[in-house]
């Protein structure tokens, strides 16, 4: 019996991965969340808008680094970030105007917008493609840890290791920030309180007054500053490429349905529901379990639920669970 | 009526042109893959020119039908069978009948905590007792000869009766996952399908024993018809008849053997389209459309539109299964690591909106044109970027140009669709 040991394992394994992967899929489905409860359809394109924010984040990050500007032991990529997201909403905001806004003034049905975002998902995907290529990109730099197993063995004398990731600390830290930012902005100032307005209501608001133009632009703007925080923190925390990004769809759809589609909440709760699961599914707990039993009850095989290459159908399978239990999600989202 | 002849001949006179200006050989294998392509766009036409449904797991079926040709047709590995087969069918059957169970057990139960701790028991039994009989079997399989074989193989029968096969297999996941999510929001069927199709994949890419995941399967028999090259080479009769009218034996063999599979494709999809076109004459063509259109006033006149929509999104399916089949016999592997939802699924969809959703011969237009489109960049995006960058000096910036004239594709594509949406939402040949 060696409960500290065990604790160390699990935290090192399980906890802290799962809170870092939370936070990112939290901030992914945050804006599919958003687009959904606002422009009332599935945007498909929001792991490749993922993906564009991050890339060019990346290119700032890499001249910035040409340049010989470092911001200490954080990350570079953290200064780019602004630059990333005001490009990346640029984009969004062009995205809309050109295509989107054709399709809201017809009043076209949902699922013509969600095969409209597959187009602009095909477009984004190709421009990515087309400017950095579909290869692995590394660009977290500053420093690696803020705390290493050997540093906390030596600190605690304890036979585990505990590693906290800077970037495992900067993804909690900003993403802790960037929602407490949206939750002030959404339920304190007047341009968030029109926009859960009109998504509760749609003609109610335009009767009271409400401007859908820009309550629809304000959206865009969040939404491609979510994206692009989440991309680029999942970046640093993994490594960029753009196919993952297309494949993070899965988890950040089946995130915000779970937490219900169109509630702000739900999103993040769905996040680290997701993100747990998966860890928890996919980790083989033999370690955690030889410390907690008995020496002669120690366990042979791995005590793995499924590998790795399953983790999508983790997501799947809460995903489906939510669907045939409880449609609306956790936190009562829309189903229209 | 003029004007679909004319664009079914301009499509045509395209693929002439490329026979003409690269090689035949070029256009006809462009050719039998678009065929395929547009007997898959046939499939989504069904589930979304008929019926509405947004299905973007169309690689996943696609897979399906390839995963068939190869348990089908296959070499059997008796000693891989005879090592596991019995312990990976009683671990599947076991799965199954404890998640049959636990269905089961939901709808019969009563209400309250005893439901919930019951099913949850038998699903959590089930797992164990699954894990239990699978595992070892597994292992036993994958332990025989991995370089070569380390999977079960397949039954050695025809290599055409896994066409079929390969449709009941993508009707098969289609019925489990539209039990779920039809009837709830149209987008949910969409994410559904999204996920499916991933797993399908994963599973197909690491279950080794089942068609050696990533190890690939090679040489599977052809279907009926259709000769190897080497053995038409190898006979006198056919080098003779070559020279006689002048070709060369190597390139006119593999012309035969790419004309034999495109009038194989052909049958399959003049087949398929006949029986689509008379489904949606049909009293139940007109139901189907009438749901699509007013799901409301449909479900008030006593139409089942879940029950309907189940059946056409199955239906669809299949129909996509059977191309997937067709696209593997063709290629003589599966490859699960080339399945991408990229060409495999959202290529499809443009094919449907550009060719005309909801009309079959505006699918099939689609899957050709479009088919054409994709394959003919490959060999001339490089060629063209080449010429336009000519003028830059040698350096990094030219060389990465020129990699990325294939990513022109994806760019192209969507551009393609959103303008096709946009101005002409009907397609090239729109409903009637």
């Amino acid at each position: 019996m060696d409960i500290l040991n065990a604790l160390v394992v699990f935290l090192n394994f399980v906890f802290i991965p799962g809170l870092a992967y939370g936070a990112q899929l939290a901030l992914g489905a945050l804006g599919v969340t958003l687009i959904y409860g606002i422009l009332r359809f599935s945007n498909f394109a929001h792991g490749d808008t993922m993906a564009f924010g991050t890339m060019v984040t990346i290119l700032f990050t890499w001249w910035f680094q040409s340049m010989g500007i470092s911001f200490g032991v954080l990350p570079t990529a953290l200064l780019a970030l602004p630059f990333g997201i005001a490009i990346t909403a640029a984009m969004t905001l062009g995205t809309d105007r050109v295509v989107y806004r054709f399709y809201r003034k017809q009043k076209a049905a949902p699922v013509i917008l969600v095969m409209v975002s597959l187009g602009v998902m095909f477009v984004m995907n190709g421009i990515v493609r087309l400017i950095i290529g579909v290869d692995d990109q590394n660009f977290a730099d500053g420093g690696r840890f803020l705390i290493s197993a050997g540093d906390f063995k030596t600190m605690t004398g304890l036979a585990e290791g505990l590693a906290i990731k800077s970037t495992q600390a900067v993804t909690v830290v900003t993403a802790l920030v960037v929602m407490g930012l949206l939750f002030w902005f959404l339920q304190k100032t007047r341009t968030g309180k029109s926009m859960r307005a009109f998504s509760d209501n749609e003609d109610l608001a335009l009767l009271s007054g409400i401007n859908p133009d820009r309550v629809v632009q304000v959206t865009w703007i969040i939404a491609a500053a979510l994206a692009t925080i989440a991309g680029v923190l999942y970046g640093l925390d993994k490594s960029f490429k753009p196919f993952v990004y297309f494949q993070l769809l899965l988890p950040i759809f089946a995130a915000a349905i779970v937490g219900g589609l169109g509630s702000p909440i739900g999103a993040i709760a769905g996040g680290f529901v997701i993100a747990f699961s998966e860890v928890m599914v996919t980790y083989a707990w033999k370690k955690v379990v030889t410390y907690l039993v008995p020496e002669s009850m120690a366990p042979e095989g791995l005590l793995q639920l499924m590998s790795t290459d399953y983790k999508f159908a983790v997501s799947f399978a809460i995903l489906i669970l939510v669907l045939i239990f409880m449609p609306t999600g956790l936190f009562k989202g829309k189903s229209v | 009526m003029t004007r679909n002849l004319a664009l079914f001949a301009a499509v045509g006179l395209l693929f002439l042109l490329t026979g003409m200006f690269q090689s035949w050989n070029l256009a006809l294998s462009i050719l039998n893959i678009s065929l395929i392509s547009a007997i898959m766009a046939l499939g989504v036409n069904i589930q979304w020119g008929y019926a509405g449904l947004f299905n973007t797991g169309i690689m996943g079926f696609t897979a399906l039908g390839g995963l068939a040709v190869v348990l089908v047709s296959a070499r059997p590995v008796a000693e891989g069978w005879a090592a596991g087969g019995s312990g990976i069918l009683l671990g599947l059957f076991l799965g199954a009948a404890s998640i049959a169970l636990a269905i089961f057990a939901w709808n019969r139960l009563p209400k309250g905590g005893l439901r919930m701790a019951a099913t949850l028991a038998i699903v959590v039994a089930g797992f164990v007792l699954f894990r239990m009989v699978f595992d070892p079997a597994v292992n036993a399989v994958e332990a025989f000869n991995p370089a070569t074989a380390g999977n079960i193989g397949g039954l050695g029968l025809p290599a055409t009766l896994a066409w079929p096969v390969g449709g009941l297999l993508a009707a098969g996941a289609a019925w489990a996952i539209g039990k779920i999510a039809l009837g709830l929001r149209s987008d949910y069927l969409a994410i559904a399908t999204l996920g499916i199709a991933e797993i399908i994949i994963a599973v197909m890419k690491n279950e080794d024993w089942l068609a050696r995941g990533v190890k690939n399967i090679i040489d599977m028999p052809r279907p009926w018809p259709v000769p190897y090259e080497v053995s038409l080479q190898q006979s006198a009769a056919f080098v003779d008849w070559a020279t006689r009218w002048g070709f060369a034996p190597t390139t006119a063999s593999s012309i035969i053997v790419k004309l034999i599979y495109a009038a194989l494709f052909l049958a399959v999809l003049l087949a398929v389209i006949w029986l689509s076109e008379r489904a949606l004459k049909s009293p139940w063509g007109r139901m189907m459309r009438a749901i699509r259109d007013n799901e409301v006033s449909a479900a008030a006149m006593g139409k089942d539109v879940t029950r309907r929509h189940l059946q056409v999104f199955i239906l669809g399916s299949a129909v996509v299964g059977i191309a997937g089949a067709m696209y593997t016999s063709m290629a003589g592997q599966l490859t699960p690591g080339e399945y991408n939802p990229l060409r495999f699924t959202f290529l499809i969809w443009v094919m449907v909106i550009v060719g005309g959703s909801g009309n079959n011969w505006g699918a099939v237009l689609g899957g050709l044109l479009i088919g054409w489109l994709w394959l003919i960049v490959e060999s001339l995006g490089p060629m063209v970027m080449g010429g336009i960058v000519a003028g830059l000096s040698e350096g990094p910036l030219k060389a990465h140009l020129i990699d990325s004239a294939q990513h022109m594709r994806l760019l192209t594509m969507g551009v393609v669709l959103l303008l096709v949406l946009r101005f002409s939402p009907r397609g090239l040949i729109p409903e009637k």
